[in-house]
C-alpha cells in the first residue's frame, strides 16, 4: 500500500467544474427547507417588538390577546430565564458579550422584542399581536456612534454583563477595544514625500440572504428538545440555546436543512430561541418565520464603521506606513463586535507588507440604540478595504503614478513573514499575478483615462486589492466522517453547512480524489448535532481549507483501511496491495477483491473500522487574494454611475470547483456593487431604520450591472492537501473602493461615505459639500 | 370563502377565509416550490402562472385567482428538465431558494417567445431578485440551452 500522493497536475475531481450534488433538486423546486418539512400543526410564533430606541417595559397587558381564539400562550420578560448569553455563533471562549436575555425587560432598539405571541395559526397571532399593550418608560437613546463611548446614557448598565476577554467595560458602552502597534507610525510619516490622511464610512448593510430567517423546533420521542433551523452554525446553536434556556447540552438536537442564503447572517441565533422557547414550555412544535421587514429591522447586518486613515508613500509610490483608526457601532448587542473590528485591520494591514515599516490599528466598538450588528461575508475586512484602498489609490493620483504599477512595489509576496497578521509567513501567494491578469482581461490602459462619450456620459476605471483568511486560526476545529457502506458507496458526515456555497460538493470532489469514485458515490450528510462529527461551522472561510483539510485526511485513513481489509481477504501483505477505487489488487500476482466485497466481507470476522473519523485545527489561516477593476458611466445629468465591467481575479490557491468558485466570486461582486451604489440604512431622528423592505433597501437586479468577468491566478497552498485557500468572503470587498476611484477619476473628489447615490455623485461633480445628512445625527 | 381553482392539472376545492394569499393557500397544498422572499412585492420568488401568465403570488388574494388555471413549478417540471442541467453546469443554482420563481419565470418568456435576445431575457427576469449569483450564471446558462436547442433544431431539418 503506497501512501495517497498525487501530483496536482493529476487531479481528477479537485479542479472540475461539476455540478452541485443537489442542482437538480433545487433547480426543480423540489422540498429542501426547513418550512418545506416543518409539521402542518406547527403554532406560530410572532414577536411584539419595542417602538422605542431604548425604554424599560413597565407592564405588558396580554389579556385580551388571549381571547382570541387559538391563542395558546403570550410570554414576556417574567417568563424567560435570567441568564444572559449572547446569539453570536463563536468557539469558546466566546469571544462576544454576553448580553442578552430572550426577553428583556430593558428594550434596545426599535424593534427588540417585548413579548412572544403564540398561536394555531398566524391569522389569529397577528390580530393579538395588534391587542398586546405595552406600557414603556422611554429613555433618551444613544443614536450617534460617535456620541457613545462615557456616554452619561448607559446602554447596557447590568450587573451581570460578562465578556471574556475584558478589553470591553459595559458601563462606558464599549464592547470591544484593541490596538496593534509595529514601528513609529508617526516618524515614517514625517518622513514620507506624500500623505493621505481620510475618514470613512460605512452602513450597516444587508446580506439578503432570500429566505428569511426561521426555525422550528419541536420535543421528540426521547424528549429532548429537536431544532431545525436555517443556520449555519449547528454546534454553536446547541450551546446557545442551552445557555438561553439553561436546559443541559445533552437534552438538544440542532439540524439544519438545505439554507437559502447566509453570508454570515445565519452565524447568529436570533430566532431559534424563541422557537426553542415555546416548543419547551409548551411540548409542542413551534415554528418562527421573520418576515423581510423583521430580518431588515432586527437581523444582523454589517457593522456600521467609520474608518480614519493616514497612508503615507514616497514619490516613487513605495507605501511606507500605515495608521487606521477604526470606529465600529455594535448597536444594541455585541454580536461579532469584538471579531470583526480586529479584521478592519489586519486583513487590510498586511497588503503592503514589503515595504510598510511601520503600521498601527487602534479599533473601537461601541453600543448604540440601534438595531444589533452581526456578521456579513467579509466582516470588518470589507470595511476597511474601502477605506485602506481608496487612501492608496489618491496617494497615485496625488502621484500621478499608475495605482496598478505602483501597487506592485509594496505589496506583500508569497514566503515573506507578515508582521501585521500575526506573525504568519505567506505560503501562497499570487497577488501580482491577480493584478497584471486583471488589468490584461480588464482592458486596463484603455479603460483608465477618463473618456466624455460627448453624450453627457463619462467613462473611468478604478481599482482596488484585497486579503482575507482561511479559517480562524488557532480557534476553529472541523472534522469530517466517511463511512464505506455495504455496497461499495460511502457516506460523509460533515458539520460545516452548505448555504448554497457548494461545501457538500467540494468536499465531496476531495474525497472522490483520494477514494478515486465517483461524486454520487457519495452521500452528504449533515449538519446535525447528534450524528456529525463536530465542526466549528461554515463561517470565516473555513469550509473549504479547513474541513476539507480533515476530509483529505479522513479519505486517507478510510483508503488505508480499505486496503488493510483487502490484503486480509486476499491474504496478502499490506505493503504488497494498491487501491484503485474500484478493487484492492495485489501487486505481486494480480489477484484483486472488489471494494462491494470488502465493504460486505467487512461485517464478519473483522476488526478494522470502514467509519473514518479526522479532525483538524490550524495555526495559520492562509490568506486568498485578489484584485478587481471596475469601469463605471456616469450621466453628467443625473449623477447615476452605471457600472460598465466589473473585473475580478482571484487567487483561492487551486480552485476545487472553478465554476462554484466563479459563481461565488459573481455574486460577492455584485453584493460589493450594491453596497457601493444603492444600499442603504438610514434611520430617523428616533432611531426607526427607514430602509425596513426591499423597495427602500435598494439591492442589485440583473438590469443593474453591466459585465461581471472573474478570473483566477494559481498558487498553492502547502499547508493544504489540495493547495486550496479560500473564497466565500474575500469577493466582496473590491468593488467600493474601485467604484470610488473611477468616480473620483471623474470627479476629482473621493466619496468616503457608502453608498454613492446620484445625488452624492452630482454634488461631487459640481464641486458641493458631499458629507451626508443623517437625521439620526440632527442635534 | 368557498375557491374552485385549477392547479397544476387538477381541480382543487377549498373553504378558505377572504384574506388568505395565493402563495399561502399554493403552499398549503403541497407547492412548497413556490418560496416567500419578501413583503412588498420586490423579489419574484413567488412566480406561478395564472391562466399562463407570471404573477406574484404573494400579492394575489385568493378570492381573485378563485376559478382559475395556476401551475406552479411542481407542474411545470416537464417544461423546466431540459433547461436544468445548462444551469446546474454553470453552477448557477447556488442557494436555490430563487430558483423556482425564475424557472417558472423562464418558462413563461419562452413559451411566449422561443428566440429571446440576452436583453429581452434580462428585462423579462429583472424582477426574479438573486442575492448569491450575480446573474451573469443565469445568463450564460439561458444563452447555452437557447444555442443548443437552435442547433439541434438546424440539425434536423
Ligand atoms: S414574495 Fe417577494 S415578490 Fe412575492
Ligand atoms: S441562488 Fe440564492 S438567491 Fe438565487
Amino acid at each position: 500500500m503506497k501512501p495517497f500522493e498525487m501530483d496536482r497536475s493529476e487531479y481528477r475531481k479537485v479542479g472540475k467544474a461539476v455540478p452541485k450534488k443537489d442542482a437538480e433538486r433545487l433547480l426543480l423546486g423540489e422540498p429542501a427547507y426547513m418550512d418545506d418539512f416543518a409539521p402542518k400543526d406547527c403554532l406560530i410564533i410572532k414577536l411584539v417588538r419595542s417602538k422605542y430606541a431604548h425604554a424599560i417595559v413597565q407592564d405588558v397587558d396580554f389579556s385580551e390577546a388571549m381571547e382570541i381564539p387559538g391563542i395558546v400562550a403570550v410570554y414576556t420578560y417574567k417568563d424567560v430565564p435570567n441568564h444572559r448569553f449572547t446569539t453570536a455563533g463563536q468557539s469558546y471562549p466566546e469571544p462576544s458579550p454576553h448580553d442578552r436575555l430572550i426577553l428583556d425587560r430593558h428594550v434596545r432598539f426599535v424593534g427588540d422584542p417585548v413579548a412572544m405571541v403564540v398561536g394555531e395559526n398566524e391569522k389569529a397571532v397577528d390580530m393579538a399581536l395588534e391587542l398586546v399593550k405595552v406600557d414603556y418608560e422611554v429613555l433618551p437613546p444613544v443614536l450617534d456612534f460617535h456620541k457613545a463611548l462615557d456616554n452619561e446614557v448607559v446602554i447596557h448598565p447590568e450587573e451581570d454583563w460578562t465578556e471574556a476577554f475584558q478589553a470591553g467595560d459595559n458601563k462606558r458602552n464599549l464592547i470591544h477595544t484593541e490596538e496593534h502597534v509595529r514601528g513609529d507610525v508617526d516618524k515614517v510619516l514625517s518622513e514620507c514625500d506624500v500623505t493621505v490622511d481620510r475618514t470613512f464610512r460605512t452602513k450597516a448593510n444587508h446580506q439578503g440572504y432570500m429566505e428569511t430567517m426561521r426555525a422550528f423546533c419541536e420535543v421528540d420521542s426521547r424528549g429532548r428538545l429537536h431544532c431545525v433551523t436555517s443556520n449555519q452554525i449547528v454546534f454553536h446553536t446547541r450551546r446557545i440555546l442551552s445557555e438561553a434556556l439553561c436546559i443541559p447540552k445533552s437534552q438538544i438536537h440542532v439540524e439544519k436543512l438545505r439554507i437559502g442564503g447566509g453570508f454570515g447572517a445565519k452565524q447568529t441565533v436570533n430566532n431559534e430561541i424563541f422557537a426553542a422557547f415555546a416548543a419547551w414550555k409548551l411540548k409542542k412544535p413551534c415554528k418562527i418565520i421573520y418576515s423581510r421587514s423583521e430580518c431588515l429591522t432586527a437581523g444582523s447586518p454589517r457593522h456600521e464603521m467609520e474608518i480614519r486613515v493616514r497612508v503615507g508613500a514616497m514619490k516613487d509610490g513605495t507605501i511606507r506606513a500605515i495608521d487606521m483608526t477604526t470606529l465600529s457601532n455594535g448597536g444594541a448587542y455585541g454580536e461579532h463586535s469584538t471579531a470583526t473590528i480586529g479584521l478592519s485591520g489586519h486583513k487590510t494591514l498586511p497588503l503592503y507588507t514589503t515595504t510598510c515599516e511601520a503600521a498601527r490599528f487602534h479599533g473601537d466598538v461601541v453600543y448604540t440604540n440601534v438595531s444589533s450588528a452581526g456578521a456579513y461575508r467579509g466582516f470588518g475586512a470589507t470595511q476597511g478595504t474601502f477605506a485602506l484602498e481608496s487612501c492608496v489609490n489618491e496617494l497615485a493620483g496625488m502621484l500621478n503614478l499608475d495605482p496598478m504599477e505602483m501597487r506592485l512595489r509594496s505589496i506583500v509576496r508569497e514566503g515573506m513573514v507578515m508582521p501585521d497578521y500575526f506573525g504568519e509567513k505567506l505560503g501562497a501567494c499570487a497577488l501580482d499575478q491577480c493584478i497584471a491578469k486583471c488589468a490584461e482581461n480588464f482592458g486596463w490602459k484603455e479603460k483608465y483615462p477618463v473618456r466624455d462619450m460627448g453624450n453627457g456620459k463619462v467613462r473611468a476605471a478604478g481599482m482596488a486589492i484585497t486579503m482575507q483568511g482561511s479559517c480562524i486560526s488557532g480557534i476553529d476545529v472541523a472534522s469530517c466522517r466517511l463511512a464505506l457502506m455495504d455496497d461499495g458507496s460511502y457516506i460523509m458526515t460533515i458539520g460545516a453547512a452548505d448555504m448554497g456555497t457548494g461545501c457538500d460538493t467540494i468536499l465531496s470532489q476531495m474525497a472522490a480524489e483520494v477514494l478515486e469514485c465517483d461524486l454520487d458515490a457519495i452521500t452528504v450528510m449533515g449538519a446535525d448535532t447528534d450524528i456529525s462529527p463536530y465542526d466549528s461551522g461554515s463561517y470565516a472561510s473555513s469550509t473549504t481549507y479547513l474541513t476539507g483539510m480533515a476530509t483529505a485526511n479522513a479519505a486517507k485513513k478510510l483508503r488505508e483501511n480499505i486496503c488493510r481489509i483487502g490484503a486480509n481477504l486476499l491474504g496478502a501483505e499490506v505493503q504488497d496491495v494498491d487501491f484503485n477505487g474500484q478493487t484492492v489488487v495485489c501487486e505481486q500476482d494480480g489477484r484483486s477483491v472488489s471494494l462491494g466485497e470488502i465493504s460486505y466481507a467487512a461485517q464478519c470476522n473483522n476488526a478494522i473500522s470502514v467509519e473514518v473519523t479526522e479532525t483538524c485545527t490550524s495555526p495559520i489561516s492562509p490568506p486568498p487574494f485578489m484584485a478587481s477593476m471596475a469601469e463605471i458611466e456616469l450621466d453628467k445629468g443625473t449623477g447615476k454611475v452605471a457600472v460598465l465591467h466589473f473585473n475580478s481575479v482571484v487567487d483561492c490557491g487551486i480552485p476545487v470547483n472553478p465554476a462554484l468558485a466563479r459563481v461565488q466570486a459573481e455574486g460577492g461582486a455584485l453584493q460589493g456593487i450594491g453596497m457601493a451604489l444603492t444600499e442603504n440604512v438610514t434611520y430617523t431622528e428616533d432611531g426607526h431604520i427607514m430602509e425596513n423592505n426591499f423597495l427602500q433597501y435598494r439591492m442589485p437586479t440583473r438590469l443593474d450591472v453591466g459585465d461581471i468577468n472573474i478570473d483566477f491566478a494559481y498558487s498553492y497552498e502547502p499547508s493544504h492537501a489540495f493547495g486550496v485557500k479560500s473564497i466565500g468572503e474575500i469577493v466582496i470587498n473590491t468593488a467600493t473602493p474601485a467604484i470610488a476611484h473611477a468616480i473620483a477619476r471623474i470627479t476629482g473628489t473621493y466619496l468616503t461615505v457608502t453608498p454613492f447615490t446620484p445625488e452624492k455623485v452630482l454634488r461631487a461633480l459640481n464641486g458641493l459639500d458631499v458629507s451626508e445628512h443623517d437625521k439620526r445625527f440632527a442635534e | 370563502m368557498d375557491i374552485q381553482m385549477v392547479v397544476n392539472g387538477s381541480v382543487v376545492e377549498s373553504t378558505v377565509s377572504d384574506d388568505t394569499l395565493l402563495l399561502d393557500f399554493l403552499r398549503s397544498i403541497g407547492c412548497v416550490s413556490v418560496k416567500r422572499g419578501c413583503d412588498t412585492a420586490s423579489c419574484g420568488a413567488c412566480t406561478v402562472l395564472m391562466d399562463g401568465k407570471p404573477i406574484l403570488s404573494c400579492s394575489m388574494p385568493i378570492g381573485r385567482a378563485n376559478g382559475h388555471m395556476i401551475e406552479t413549478l411542481e407542474g411545470l417540471r416537464d417544461e423546466a428538465k431540459p433547461i436544468v442541467p445548462y444551469f446546474a453546469h454553470e453552477g448557477a443554482d447556488q442557494c436555490g431558494f430563487c430558483n423556482p420563481g425564475y424557472m417558472v419565470n423562464i418558462i413563461a418568456l419562452l413559451r411566449e417567445n422561443p428566440d429571446p435576445t440576452d436583453a429581452e431575457i434580462a428585462h423579462h427576469l429583472v424582477g426574479n431578485i438573486c442575492r448569491c449569483t450575480g446573474y451573469q450564471s443565469h445568463a450564460r446558462a439561458l444563452r447555452a440551452y437557447l444555442n443548443d436547442k437552435k442547433e439541434a433544431s438546424h440539425e434536423a431539418l
